[in-house]
């Protein structure tokens, strides 16, 4: 359905004048709708949600895309190419969660496991448009994120096993992933933590153009979290800070409704995220986050923005989880019906549909991704059997990254050079 | 290199740090000692080994401060221009430290708030952001958590950020982030990223200050694993530290105090640094061992003129590293007195003394002939009554009299 302003989803994006100092411009907007969304939305600020049901449903950027662009001539998203690699890593994304779930019932890794099945069009749709050089940052929730961003799935197998040949030696966990490799600047485990290190990250990359002189560093950060995490301080201290100095970087809020068992509606006071983006001067933008080409034409704006120079975007992608909150979780508290309705919105049905229904790609070219899917994970899992666990020499290895940082030791040495230390067995 | 100073108005006898420590083996250090004597001054220089010949003359010691806390020192007989090196304030030195390491590395930065335009609450960045710009100077919005994030955030990617905390109580805001991004990322992501940051600012009990003014936070931070911590004293340490946690690969918390920042020293014009594990000695004696850091060691060094006085020999150690413990200069200081006081500004729970009593305690209990004696502040939220804030701290007759205590 098409609503009045179909280009109010992106010109604001990209409007040269929307500057956060600009209080006046801000305010003028606001009797007009919030950047981004809908007109069906209710705009209503009383607080009279129907906990069951989401107030209003989202427009389909895709087709504001295609009614603002084209009239008759049905003009497709993606390539062939780009839809095969966009759904090879959903189900790679899906596929690894599922063999996650069975290894922790069978013992093989341990602790708080979250996992990300139903919500991959979000980390698909958006890492999938990344440089190696651009950073993500993730919550907890981040063994699929780590995937799309490049992160081999050994090493993330291992990682969860707790084996050495972990991404992080073992050391980290599944809510501890790390790759400098790949930028991926963690996995972190309280809520709201990762937002300033993500911060910090595109402060780093603007630095690195204005006062190192790299004039082409154009590289971007982009911030994963939940719903949640979007009423907590470090969430609006970074808004506040990445809109002031036009940081490279994209708010993206994973809305599954959920904080464990506290349903979204009944923590926040303004249940729509994506309008707490113009309050600090940057534009707002809600998505369906269970079509990964509707994430894919947002994440593109966004990115693009903050590559230009513009300044961050919050992005709050609609989306759900289909398993608990962690592997620990009973999930009895979600509607069943609930449930069943995201379920059919499946992302990665989704996409297959659309692959299938314009002839991007056969059926069986799709068996064949899956297929290869199931090898990886095999393999990975494979992989991380066989793998060592980590010596106890290990242990006091990186505690520091220059280890005289465990001081002088009563005989005047540095205590790093008693070989009991490399043993693991040092008493610090 | 030896370092050749002469006190002023800040420490009876000064030490000086080799520059590069790590390598060398302290059994093969020879010391080299240049010693002069002239009237009414004293020189020395002290290896970090401890080994010193010094002689200290009585009347020179007068000269010192008689409050705890020194302000312009009367240098008149100091400050003849034939000497090496340049005379200032301790937060010029921080600033000349922090001013030196921008120049030397690009990507070096400060972040705080209202260390740019303002200069620096305590003007350590005074005119920084004039000749840095204002992103290598970042004023910040008041944010602590966020901010201390960031620069954890810009660390891992590649910058040298220094989060200053206007006052380091406000950073019980970004605890969050010190315990958990700051001192554990480097572990959890397996070595891959590092954290080179420093965190300074001002601490300690000031001129009634009020309660949340005056806090010690190197009780709180001291046992996140993965950080140090150091406490500068003097403009010389506190150059050399500050330049030292620039460089330093690790996260470094770097501990000023609100009362010292006025303290005026002669610092050598070369390019030095204090290597950041090592603790200072002040002064070497033969009876008792007093550790001390920060603002106390002055406390210290005027109870001191009082026990040689009444004919005591204190040797009075600054341990500057407050995390991790230099055991080997402590140690031998140990086992050559077999006493031990601990004078702190910490609270008495859970603070650096109480860590310190116990390392010594596994680490030399043979070689004490007393029990170890600790002197902090007292466990209140410092009041701002004169008469009371004195009180909580700990003042040179108590440490007189614990001396007298300790070598009966």
């Amino acid at each position: 359905m098409a609503f009045s302003a179909p280009t109010a989803n992106f010109t604001p994006l990209n409007t040269p004048f929307l500057r956060s100092h600009d209080n006046t411009l801000v305010s003028s907007l606001s009797p007009s709708p919030f950047f981004g969304s809908t007109a069906k939305l209710r705009l209503s600020s009383s607080p009279n949600f129907n906990l069951h049901r989401r107030s209003g449903s989202v427009v389909a950027v895709s087709e504001a895309v295609k009614e603002k662009k084209f009239k008759s001539t049905r003009n497709l998203l993606i390539t062939k190419e780009e839809g095969l690699e966009l759904y090879e890593d959903m189900v790679l994304g899906r596929a690894f969660e599922d063999m996650c779930a069975q290894m922790y019932y069978r013992g093989k890794m341990f602790g708080f496991v979250h996992l990300y099945n139903g919500q991959e069009a979000v980390s698909t749709g958006f890492i999938k448009l990344l440089k190696l050089q651009d950073s993500v940052v993730s919550t907890y929730r981040d063994h699929v994120h780590a995937l799309s961003k490049g992160v081999p799935a050994r090493a993330v197998m291992s990682e969860l096993f707790g084996k050495t040949t972990g991404c992080c030696r073992g050391q980290g966990g599944s809510m501890h992933m790390f790759s400098r490799e790949h930028n991926l600047l963690g996995g972190f485990a309280f809520i709201g933590e990762g937002i300033p290190v993500a911060t910090g990250a595109a402060f780093t990359s603007k630095y690195k153009r204005e006062v190192l002189k790299e004039a082409d560093c154009d590289h971007v950060t982009l911030a994963f979290f939940g719903d949640g995490t979007c009423n907590n301080g470090q969430f609006f201290e970074c808004l506040n800070m990445a809109a002031l100095w036009k940081l490279p970087i994209v708010f993206v809020v994973e809305n599954n409704l959920w904080a464990i068992g506290m349903s979204h509606l009944r923590s926040t006071s303004d249940p729509q995220i994506y309008k707490k983006g113009p309050a600090f001067g940057m534009p707002g933008v809600h998505v369906d986050g269970m079509d990964v080409l509707k994430v894919r034409e947002v994440a593109k704006d966004a990115i693009a923005r903050a590559r230009r120079g513009e300044g961050p975007t919050l992005v709050e992608c609609e989306t759900y989880r289909f398993r608990g909150h962690s592997l620990a979780d009973p999930d009895e508290l979600r509607d069943p019906d609930e449930k069943a309705r995201y379920a059919m919105r499946d992302p990665i049905a989704a996409l297959k549909k659309y692959i299938i229904e314009n002839n991007l790609a056969s059926e069986a070219e799709l068996k064949a991704i899956d297929k290869k899917i199931d090898e990886v994970v095999e393999d990975a899992v494979e992989f991380a059997d066989e793998s060592p666990v980590p010596p106890r020499s290990q242990l006091l290895e990186n505690v520091f990254a220059d280890p005289k940082g465990f001081g002088i030791g009563p005989d005047g040495r540095y205590r790093c050079e008693d070989p009991k230390f490399t043993q693991g067995t040092a008493h610090v | 290199m030896a370092a050749i100073f002469q006190g002023v108005g800040a420490a009876e006898a000064l030490s000086s740090s080799p520059f590069n420590s790590f390598d060398s083996n302290k059994s093969i250090f020879s010391p080299r000692r240049s010693f002069s004597v002239r009237k009414g001054a004293s020189f020395a220089v002290v290896r970090s080994d401890g080994t010193v010949n010094l002689n200290l003359k009585g009347r020179r010691a007068q000269q010192l401060i008689s409050n705890a806390v020194a302000t312009k020192a009367d240098s008149a007989a100091a400050s003849s221009s034939s000497k090496p090196g340049h005379e200032l304030l301790l937060f010029e030195a921080l600033q000349e430290g922090l001013e030196e390491e921008m120049d030397r590395d690009p990507h070096v930065c400060v972040m705080g708030e209202d260390v740019g335009h303002y200069g620096g609450s305590y003007k350590v960045t005074k005119g920084l952001a004039k000749k840095f710009g204002d992103l290598r100077v970042l004023d910040t919005p008041i944010a602590e958590n966020s901010f201390t994030g960031m620069g954890i955030g810009a660390a891992m990617t590649g910058l040298r950020p220094v989060i200053e905390g206007m006052n380091m109580g406000f950073l019980l805001l970004a605890f969050n982030q010190i315990s958990n991004n700051c001192g554990m990322l480097h572990y959890t992501s397996g070595g891959q990223f590092t954290i080179p940051i420093v965190i300074r600012g001002p601490g300690g009990v000031g001129r009634q200050l009020g309660a949340e003014h005056s806090q010690r936070l190197e009780s709180y931070f001291q046992s996140i694993p993965g950080i140090q911590m150091v406490a500068c004293s003097t403009p010389y340490n506190a150059k050399g530290l500050m330049k030292a946690a620039i460089r330093s690969e690790n996260p470094v918390i770097l501990f000023e105090h609100v009362l010292l920042y006025n303290l005026k020293e002669r610092i050598p014009d070369e390019d030095y640094i204090c290597n950041l594990e090592e603790a200072e000695m002040v002064r070497p004696g033969e009876h008792v061992t007093i550790l001390t850091y920060s603002r106390m060691r002055y406390h210290v060094m005027q109870a001191a003129k009082t026990l040689v006085n009444k004919g005591y020999d204190p040797e009075v150690i600054d341990i500057r590293s407050l995390k991790p413990f230099d055991l080997y200069t402590i140690g031998n200081s140990v086992k050559k007195t077999h006493r031990v006081l601990i004078v702190e500004e910490c609270m008495r729970t859970g603070g650096i003394g109480a860590s310190l009593t116990a390392a010594i305690t596994e680490n030399f209990n043979d070689y004490l002939d007393a029990p170890i004696m600790c002197l902090s502040s007292q466990d209140v939220p410092t009041p701002y009554a004169g008469t009371l804030e004195e009180v909580t701290v700990v003042q040179p007759p108590q440490i007189v009299t614990a001396v007298e205590q300790l070598c009966q």
